[in-house]
């Protein structure tokens, strides 16, 4: 580690850092734009500079680029020295000169890194008194805005948008100052990432739109630490409440998980919180509204005799909700809400990660990869922001090289010149083109069996000990030998893979090949559905089959489902049949779904914005979300329905979180997720809301001016104030970035234990599976059926925007969903005589599905690729063989 | 004297044809180098010639390309790529050589690749310049046909494909990295140095960027030796170069001359001196990145260091000329609106800092100007100076900025103590 | 070009798809082919209409998006369409020196249009261009290909016609 001087003082410094990060890491304030910290220097803003001697007699020096500059021993610098401080002034008033001054109706006001910087730099006097140029601004869709007229050059939203997410359609046009950043033509934009553009951005260029249309300052938002409930990755957030509205969402940096980025569904999927959909009051069915007390009776009085009643839980609630559950009907008649194909999919990924000998990544660690193979998964769709990661991971050959030839990892651009297109291998098995292909060194189609003999044969191929795979087609056989060696000759091979297929021996082969794998740095990701699916598997639950089979037998008559549209885990017949035996249904949930419709009697439940809890993701990480507003009058947490009926006697959040702890083998360590309630800094709370949170008298003033007392939060360390501490919390509660003189999100460097790692005091989080290391060869792989003349094999296809629910359930996201598609192979719809865009049915067991032709040359001949999840998927049997042919009628 | 450049073109002869070319020792530079020396022995001779770049920045070419990796473990692809982007205003050297003696440039590529093991070489013209791609392009098939380019050239074991690309414009694209870029079909932004293109160029492999006089000088140099060749300066620099002068002089045009000629014999010999009714004001020495030098100059003879110790630099050695009648400041205004045009956009201090040079100037010329106004440009040329932008394109508008502020500073506060008409009304 | 779109074949021939996949071969990423594309297509058709910025965008396996941003940075490729005869008036500092400006002048009242406009019958687009490299012989001005030196009232004449 180097010893600089910077001002005097000796500072020691990471060695392969450039003196821009190095002076940010060391807590000093220097002005950049171009730079990003994911994304590293091109040196193109000179916003950054600092006078650089070249030893103690030299008093002149020199200016010098910090972000392109490496550190290195004895170098001597100046940062407060007035050629340096008045160069950066000047820079601020250039990039000032075009630019509209419109900051007061600008919605990046008070998050602006542009005006942070111009204050930072003291640039306070227009001395230009040219023309200013203008621009007109395009429509990119429904996520984000566009005010091209407050650019300042940067290039950060083009390098982020095609170099860092793989984005075609943004990019920069023409020269000189008139360089325009936008689209070749108006239009929405295409990559899943582009929400991004908006905390990307320095300035007010790309403003998020959903939080335009009901927008208040940053420090007018009240906000918490939460979890986004769109995927199972667990993405850290901060949703932002203003009027008792969720008003937007932004990004809330994790060291291990999502860093500075999130998807475009985690980004603007939050609208379902303030949506019509919302459940507001108890109802009956019919939707007669009663009392919450009336309601809180007529549970009590249902759930007699306690033997008859059968619970149902959900991997979108959070533990609280599930484990309360799990408490008020007794382990013995919990259901999971999961099929049994269901539960032994999640059953083997815990097995697999409980026992595997394989890292189980983070995804900073899969972006550290150096050849992955992804076994039946799109990650794009499924867990969109491990797609993100993956993208990173493949230019690691690239920077091997650079490294080489004396390229510092953070000179992106030259980085990249050298690497051309070397990338590390990545290899794709799945049933359908992905969003990856483009990046991908061989792609592998085929149905999910297939793809579990491919992931078996590579095992064998890389250990003689995993089981033989028998008849193996020759092809399949040279994909197999081709993958092996590729991981083989990997530093840090990954396999991803997950419960895409809905198949569990394509899981099965993926930990097959990661136990074959030899390297001692190897890692195996799974995938999982939904945001707490782990933690739902860890609590372990019985199948819908025996929730049926238990209503038929008249073992049990009533079924209490929390937060659970059945629908989407079993097919319809299931799920009618279940329903129509209970004698009474009752759903507790936030949003409305045909489960409502047929319950006897609906329960208002908080959603994740109104409460707080505990979610599991996919690498087994227990987190906690923390309310950023409180629930409607008439609704609580789930949990607290079910403890009023009896489930326990917790008054408050860390009481129920203690009895998980204690309860439950798997879950020890949920209680260290975050600090609990009696959590103080200095005697004090931790605010939500900023300390310049202005008008809690004006906002209420139409109605009176006297401010009512805020409410009280005895179930978190956090205040829905804006008094409390004022120093930094502890990272599991820290409701927002914010640090004086760094009002954007891009403040979160003050608050890292280095540039981009992790956060001071460590990320927040507890991991719960620890691998024994001791898994076995799975041994039983499938024998691939021949394809029946006639019959398609309907496999999932996922989508980022519908296939989620919640999400769904958000107007912007809403735009963004296409009507229900078949994915066939051109052949196969030549075949059926048909063409993309025309309506076929698929004929299931009794009832008929109809959707939308869609060619994908990636989709195997006699396979039929169906959207995941959407309205009209209900009567689908996953990965059965079903007649398709032409519909009668238009979709 | 000898004008080994320019000993082809001849008075009432079109351009130089292969034959014409041969007839004078065309191409037995090349097969001396590639039938009897190795590559690095070339690079010796060339190192020892002490020939520097002609495009304007006058680095040692042998120095250059000893930084291209050899041998063995060098990268199986590398580059040779000739800078004939000329768009300099007042430049115009290059332009002659490629239309009037075609197969000497493509001699000195031939050699230049051979010298750094270069397995493509591409001719990076500009897109005006269509007579001669037109006469470049024929060259090149000719030599493909005699054997000099494509495989085992002259039967040696070296091999090399030669490419004509023409552009589509914008000035940034002569700065060698913006070059390159350009070359890969993408926008001309010039990359961070380091890494050196002939570490990390043209699609990041190793490159060597060449202007044309430079790689014109080649083919003589292996000929004819070294001695030969140390023999033709004047002063302290090697060789010939094409100099020229354009402007109100009574003879304009382009002549070469020794290194080391001094500026008023080019002037008042070459040129024939001022035009009746004119006197002479100041010069750029070479192009319009170059700062101004006064009459008081003329006997400063045209090497770069002397050149450098009179504050300006020899660029790329055509001068143009201002005289007495010509107004410095709209002389000025004319040369900043040009960089301003022409910044590629990607750094801030060029990109938004030359438009308001050019507005500043403009409201001086207009009767708007401010006292402060000098000192503001004057502030500006020191912000956007070496070392403070990404490339060398704004360093360069300044120059003569920077020079005429110093030199004819009362013009430009003339325009001061105009009354503002525009106010008054 | 004022003859509309609709006599003008808006699919790349098959010579300007050989032309192209042709230059594509001297590089090692066809995406090195861009502005040579460009300029095929051009000279084919006097500019570059979003239709065949998008088919070459498909040859090149380049994004549109990408692609555009090379065509909007250079200033000979015309996004839009320009006269059968390109008009560029050099007005860098020499041929300036030597009376640019009153060429410009002469050539726009005789035409009567100014920088960036198309005569009304599709004859003659006026632009500007930095120095042509022969500033020896200024004013310079090109028209379509051929570059004419020391212009005064004659040259303009012979210049002018000569299209007619
Ligand atoms: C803005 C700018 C424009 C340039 N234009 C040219 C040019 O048109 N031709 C040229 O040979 N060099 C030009 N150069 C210089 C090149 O960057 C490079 O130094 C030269 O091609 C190297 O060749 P040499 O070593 O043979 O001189 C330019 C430099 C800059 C900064
Ligand atoms: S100085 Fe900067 S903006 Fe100007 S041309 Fe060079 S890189 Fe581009
Ligand atoms: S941040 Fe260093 S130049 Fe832009």
């Amino acid at each position: 580690m180097p010893n600089i001087e910077i001002d005097g003082a000796i500072h020691e410094v990471d060695g392969g850092q450039n003196l821009l990060q190095a002076c940010l890491a060391l807590g000093l304030d220097l002005p950049y734009f171009c730079w990003h910290p994911a994304m590293g220097s091109v040196g193109a803003c000179r916003q950054c500079v600092v006078t650089q001697y070249t030893g103690p007699e030299d008093r002149r020096g020199r200016l010098v680029v910090g972000c392109m500059t490496p550190v290195g021993e004895g170098l001597r610098i100046s940062l407060k020295n007035d050629a340096a401080k008045e160069f950066r002034a000047d820079i601020i008033e250039l990039l000032m000169t075009n630019h509209p001054h419109d900051c007061p109706v600008c919605e990046e006001g008070g998050q602006c890194h542009l005006q942070d910087m111009t204050v930072m730099t003291g640039h306070t006097v227009r001395r230009f008194r040219g023309k200013k140029r203008t621009h007109r601004n395009q429509y990119l869709g429904p996520f984000i805005n566009h005010e091209m007229n407050r650019c300042i050059a940067c290039y950060r939203c083009v390098r982020y948008y095609q170099d860092y997410a793989g984005g075609k359609d943004l990019g920069v046009f023409g020269a000189h100052h008139h360089v325009y950043f936008g689209r070749s033509e108006d239009g929405v934009l295409e990559n899943e990432f582009s929400g991004n553009l908006v905390e990307v951005c320095p300035t007010g260029v790309f403003t998020d739109k959903t939080y335009g249309k009901r927008y208040s300052r940053k420090w007018d938002l009240q906000t918490a630490p939460s979890i986004c409930v769109h995927c199972s990755l667990g993405c850290n957030t901060t949703p932002g409440e203003r009027y008792g509205e969720l008003r937007s969402i932004v990004n809330r940096y994790h060291g291990e998980i999502n860093r500075y980025f999130l998807c475009d569904r985690g980004r603007f999927g939050y609208g379902f919180v303030n949506s019509e959909r919302r459940i507001l009051q108890p109802e009956l069915r019919g939707r007669q509204a009663i009392s919450p007390d009336a309601a809180r009776e007529l549970l009590k009085s249902v759930l007699e005799p306690a033997e008859k009643v059968i619970g149902i839980g959900s991997p979108r609630a959070s533990l609280e909700a599930n484990y309360a559950l799990r408490e008020l009907v007794g382990a013995d008649r919990f259901y999971t809400g999961w099929t049994e194909s269901g539960n032994e999919l999640m059953q083997t990924v815990l097995e697999v990660l409980r026992r595997t000998d394989a890292l189980n990544p983070t995804l900073a660690q899969i972006e550290q990869a150096d050849a992955v193979l992804i076994l039946g998964e799109d990650p794009s769709n499924t867990a969109p922001r491990l797609a993100l990661s993956v993208r990173q991971a493949v230019r690691n050959a690239g920077f091997e090289l650079a490294a080489k030839v004396g390229i510092p990892h953070w000179q992106d651009d030259a980085v990249r010149e050298v690497a051309q297109d070397l990338r590390s291998p990545l290899f794709i098995a799945s049933c359908a083109s992905t969003r990856l292909d483009g990046i991908a060194t061989d792609v592998f189609r085929g149905t999910p069996d297939e793809i579990a003999c491919l992931g078996f044969a590579v095992a064998r191929n890389l250990n003689p000990k995993a089981p033989a795979v028998r008849n193996l087609s020759a092809s399949l056989k040279d994909k197999a030998r081709v993958i092996a060696d590729a991981l083989k000759n990997a530093q840090r091979p990954l396999v991803i893979s997950g419960t895409g297929c809905l198949d569990k021996t394509v899981i099965e082969a993926a930990a097959n090949v990661a136990k074959a794998l030899q390297s001692g740095g190897k890692a195996l990701s799974l995938v999982v559905p939904e945001c707490n699916s782990t933690g739902l598997a860890l609590l372990s639950g019985h199948s819908l089959e025996e929730a049926e089979k238990a209503l038929e037998s008249g073992a049990a008559e009533t079924v209490l489902i929390v937060e659970n549209d059945l629908y989407r885990h079993a097919g319809k017949s299931l799920v009618d049949r279940l329903l129509d035996r209970a004698k009474y249904v009752v759903l507790i949930d936030h949003s409305r779904h045909p489960i409502a419709g047929k319950a006897d009697l609906v329960l208002p439940a908080a959603s994740f914005a109104e409460t707080e809890g505990t979610y599991v993701n996919n690498e087994g990480r227990a987190q906690r979300f923390f309310s950023v507003m409180l629930p409607g009058a008439e609704m609580q947490d789930s949990w607290q329905w079910l403890r009023d009926a009896g489930a326990g006697n917790w008054e408050h959040a860390d009481s129920i979180i203690a009895a998980i702890a204690s309860g439950i083998p798997g879950l020890k360590g949920v209680a260290d997720a975050a600090p609990g309630a009696g959590f103080r800094i200095s005697g004090m709370k931790i605010p939500r809301q900023s300390q310049r949170y202005s008008g809690r008298t004006a906002m209420r003033a139409n109605i009176a001016v006297s401010e009512p007392k805020q409410p009280v939060d005895p179930d978190s360390p956090l205040a829905f104030s804006m008094e409390g501490a004022a120093v930094q919390p502890p990272a599991a509660l820290m409701s927002s970035a914010w640090a004086p003189a760094w009002n954007s999100n891009q403040s979160i460097i003050k608050f890292q234990a280095e540039v981009g790692g992790h956060l001071q005091g460590g990320d927040p989080g507890v991991r719960l599976l620890e691998s024994s290391g001791s898994l076995d060869w799975f041994a039983a792989f499938p024998e691939p059926a021949k394809a029946a003349k006639g019959t398609w094999l309907v496999v999932p296809q996922y989508y980022i925007f519908g296939s989620e629910p919640l999400s769904s359930g958000s107007p912007a996201i809403a735009e963004q969903v296409n009507g229900l598609c078949v994915l066939l192979n051109p052949e196969d719809l030549d075949a059926l005589q048909t063409k993309s865009g025309d309506a076929l049915e698929l004929q299931f067991d009794g009832q008929s599905t109809v959707a939308e032709a869609k060619s994908d040359i990636g989709v195997p001949i006699g396979v039929a690729a169906v959207s995941f999840g959407l309205a009209g998927s209900e009567g689908i049997d996953w990965l059965t063989r079903v007649p398709i042919r032409k519909a009668a009628a238009e979709v | 004297m000898q004008t080994p450049l320019t000993k082809n073109i001849k008075p009432g002869r079109d351009f130089a044809t292969l034959a014409d070319y041969r007839a004078t020792g065309g191409y037995e530079g090349l097969r001396k180098a590639v039938t009897s020396m190795e590559s690095l022995q070339v690079q010796q001779v060339v190192k020892d010639s002490e020939l520097r770049g002609r495009g304007g920045a006058g680095f040692p070419t042998g120095l250059k390309w000893s930084f291209v990796p050899m041998g063995e473990n060098a990268p199986a692809t590398k580059y040779f790529v000739v800078n004939a982007d000329e768009m300099e205003p007042g430049t115009f050297k290059d332009r002659v050589l490629m239309e009037e003696d075609p197969h000497q440039l493509v001699e000195g590529i031939i050699i230049g690749s051979y010298a750094i093991r270069a397995t493509s070489a591409y001719i990076f013209l500009r897109g005006e310049y269509h007579l001669s791609a037109e006469r470049l392009a024929a060259a090149i098939s000719e030599a493909y046909d005699q054997g000099y380019l494509g495989k085992n050239i002259l039967d040696s074991d070296y091999s090399l494909d030669l490419y004509l690309h023409t552009s589509a414009g914008r000035y940034i694209c002569g700065e060698e990295t913006a070059l390159l870029n350009s070359l890969e079909g993408k926008r001309a932004n010039p990359r961070a140095k380091p890494p050196f293109p002939q570490i990390s160029g043209l699609w990041g492999k190793p490159t060597i960027v060449n202007n044309v006089e430079t790689v014109c000088n080649l083919p003589h140099i292996l000929y004819y030796g070294l001695d030969w060749y140390h023999g033709l300066g004047r002063g302290k620099d090697k060789g010939t170069k094409l100099f020229g002068a354009s402007g109100r002089v009574k003879r304009p045009g382009i002549w070469e001359l020794p290194m080391g000629t001094p500026i008023r014999e080019i002037l008042e010999e070459h040129a024939g001196g001022m035009q009746d009714g004119y006197r002479l004001r100041g010069f750029l020495p070479g192009g319009v990145s170059t700062d101004f030098m006064l009459p008081e100059h003329l006997d400063v003879p045209m090497d770069f260091e002397a050149i450098a110790a009179h504050g300006s630099r020899m660029g790329t050695g055509t001068m143009i000329i201002l005289d007495d009648r010509t107004c410095p400041v709209e002389f000025v205004l004319n040369v900043e609106r040009f960089f301003s045009r022409e910044s590629c956009g990607w750094c801030t201090p060029c990109r938004d800092g030359l438009p308001w040079v050019v507005a500043i100037l403009e409201d001086l010329i207009q009767g708007k100007g401010r006292p402060g106004d000098l000192d503001l440009l004057h502030h500006q040329t020191r912000m956007m100076g070496p070392g403070n932008t990404f490339c060398a394109l704004a360093p360069g508008a300044m120059e003569p900025l920077q020079s005429a502020l110093k030199y004819f500073r009362d013009d430009f506060e003339k325009y001061l103590r105009r009354p503002v008409l525009a106010e008054a009304g | 070009m004022n003859n509309g779109g609709a006599t003008i074949d808006r699919r790349l021939s098959e010579a300007e798809i050989a032309e192209i996949l042709e230059d594509a071969s001297h590089y090692t990423q066809k995406s090195g082919a861009s502005i040579e594309a460009l300029k095929i297509v051009q000279k084919h058709r006097g500019w570059v209409s979003d239709e065949s910025l998008k088919q070459i965008a498909d040859l090149l396996d380049m994004s549109v998006d990408e692609l555009d941003g090379v065509a909007t940075f250079y200033n000979l490729i015309y996004r839009r369409p320009v006269g059968r005869n390109v008009i560029l008036c050099c007005d860098s500092v020499s041929c300036w020196m030597l009376g640019a400006d009153r060429v410009r002048e002469k050539i726009s009242e005789r035409l009567g249009i100014g920088y960036g406009e198309t005569t009304p019958d599709g004859e003659y687009t006026l632009l500007p261009i930095v120095c042509l490299g022969a500033c020896d012989h200024a004013p310079v001005v090109m028209v379509g290909e051929d570059l004419y030196h020391d212009v005064d009232e004659a040259r303009l004449d012979q210049m002018l016609n000569k299209g007619a």
